[in-house]
């Protein structure tokens, strides 16, 4: 009956959902680009692996809290 | 009760004494002694200093057998631009990582005066991509999985923006400088407040982005090859290996993602702070 686990496992599941969330709308947007204009390719998938890494950065925050919260109970 | 019950409840016992998740964590955290786990350990030296533990643990060889080989991989390839311009061997295959850092990161994003900070991003590059390429290798461990080593690399770049734009526009110019242009005087007190927050958030998440992606990565693979003992056959070990050797090799891939957005945005940041017109 450890609740601090429950909320560990809980967050963690919320936060993957807002970065799957985010990141697919990313790469929606990223192939719609590149079907649009193929020269561009290139630098939209640059832009694209740089806007994933500082969505997942984000979701890391709250696994980072989520851990702290599963290993300190 | 049978003896196959007591057997079972033996097992579950035993099960629920090792802890659920604790062998996780103790492949993935810090300790004073190296792991060569069918042939032994080595244990490293205990050193303290004036009431400060600084024995030299994993984390620590790791980092000194890292920079052993960064500087005498790189001051091979610096000295042998001594003999041609025109690279062979292991230092053409360093020039692309390294023109590649200059031109598709540094130059861009720092624009004019960019070689000021070029052996900083570069040494940050290189310490990180070999750091997350150590982890990979069995019987290692990964130096940048450690918040401690990630928060130094996050200050260095905190404190080579500061410098940066206090050597470009002064120290209160650059100050100054961080209010954007015409804003009401009613907005003054919170834009200050904001900005002087957002000068420490932005390498908080560097340190953070890094120390997660590093963790995660391993606790995924070690979480996968786990389930064999958990669910105690050896049936689901096919299914768990492929999954652990597809979880592999997107670290690489992330290994090399974080390395190029650790100093793509390190350089984004010094760029902001020495060119603050922009």
């Amino acid at each position: 009956m450890d609740l601090a686990w429950l909320g560990a496992g809980i967050g963690a599941g919320i936060a993957v959902i807002g970065a799957a969330y985010g990141i697919g709308r990313l790469a929606g947007s990223a192939l719609e680009a590149i079907g649009r204009q193929p020269e561009a390719a290139g630098p939209i998938r640059t832009a694209m692996i740089i806007a994933a890494a500082l969505i997942e950065g984000v979701a890391f925050f709250a696994l980072v809290i989520c851990i702290l919260l599963a290993v300190k109970a | 009760m049978s003896s196959d019950t007591l057997a079972v409840n033996d097992t579950l016992a035993h099960n629920s004494e090792h802890g659920g998740s604790d062998w996780i964590l103790h492949h993935i955290m810090d300790a004073n002694y190296l792991d060569f786990e069918p042939f032994g350990t080595l244990h490293l030296p205990q050193l303290e200093l004036f009431g400060f533990d600084i024995s030299i643990t994993r984390h620590v060889f790791f980092m000194w057998v890292i920079a052993l080989l960064l500087i005498l991989i790189l001051s091979n390839v610096a000295k042998s631009y001594r003999k041609s311009l025109i690279p062979k061997g292991l230092t053409n295959f360093f020039e692309i990582l390294i023109v590649f850092v200059r031109d598709e990161i540094v130059k861009p994003t720092i624009g004019h005066g960019h070689e000021r900070f070029l052996p900083y991003l570069l040494t940050i590059f290189f310490f990180i991509l070999f750091g997350n390429f150590f982890g990979l290798i069995p019987f290692s461990a990964t130096v940048t999985s450690n918040i401690a080593v990630t928060a130094t690399l996050a200050a260095f770049t905190f404190f080579a923006t500061q410098m940066g734009g206090i050597i470009s526009h002064g120290f209160f110019g650059y100050f100054k400088g961080l209010i954007p242009p015409g804003m009401p005087v009613a907005l003054l007190p919170l834009i200050i407040i904001v900005e002087i927050l957002g000068l420490f958030t932005k390498p908080f998440a560097l340190c953070i982005r890094l120390f997660a992606n590093m963790t995660a990565g391993h606790v995924v693979i070690l979480s996968l090859i786990g389930l064999i003992f958990i669910m105690q056959t050896v049936y689901v070990a096919p299914v768990s290996v492929a999954f652990a050797l597809f979880i592999y090799l997107l670290e690489i891939l992330v290994a090399l993602i974080q390395a190029y957005i650790f100093t793509m945005l390190s350089a984004l940041f010094i760029g902001m702070a020495v060119h603050q017109e922009h």
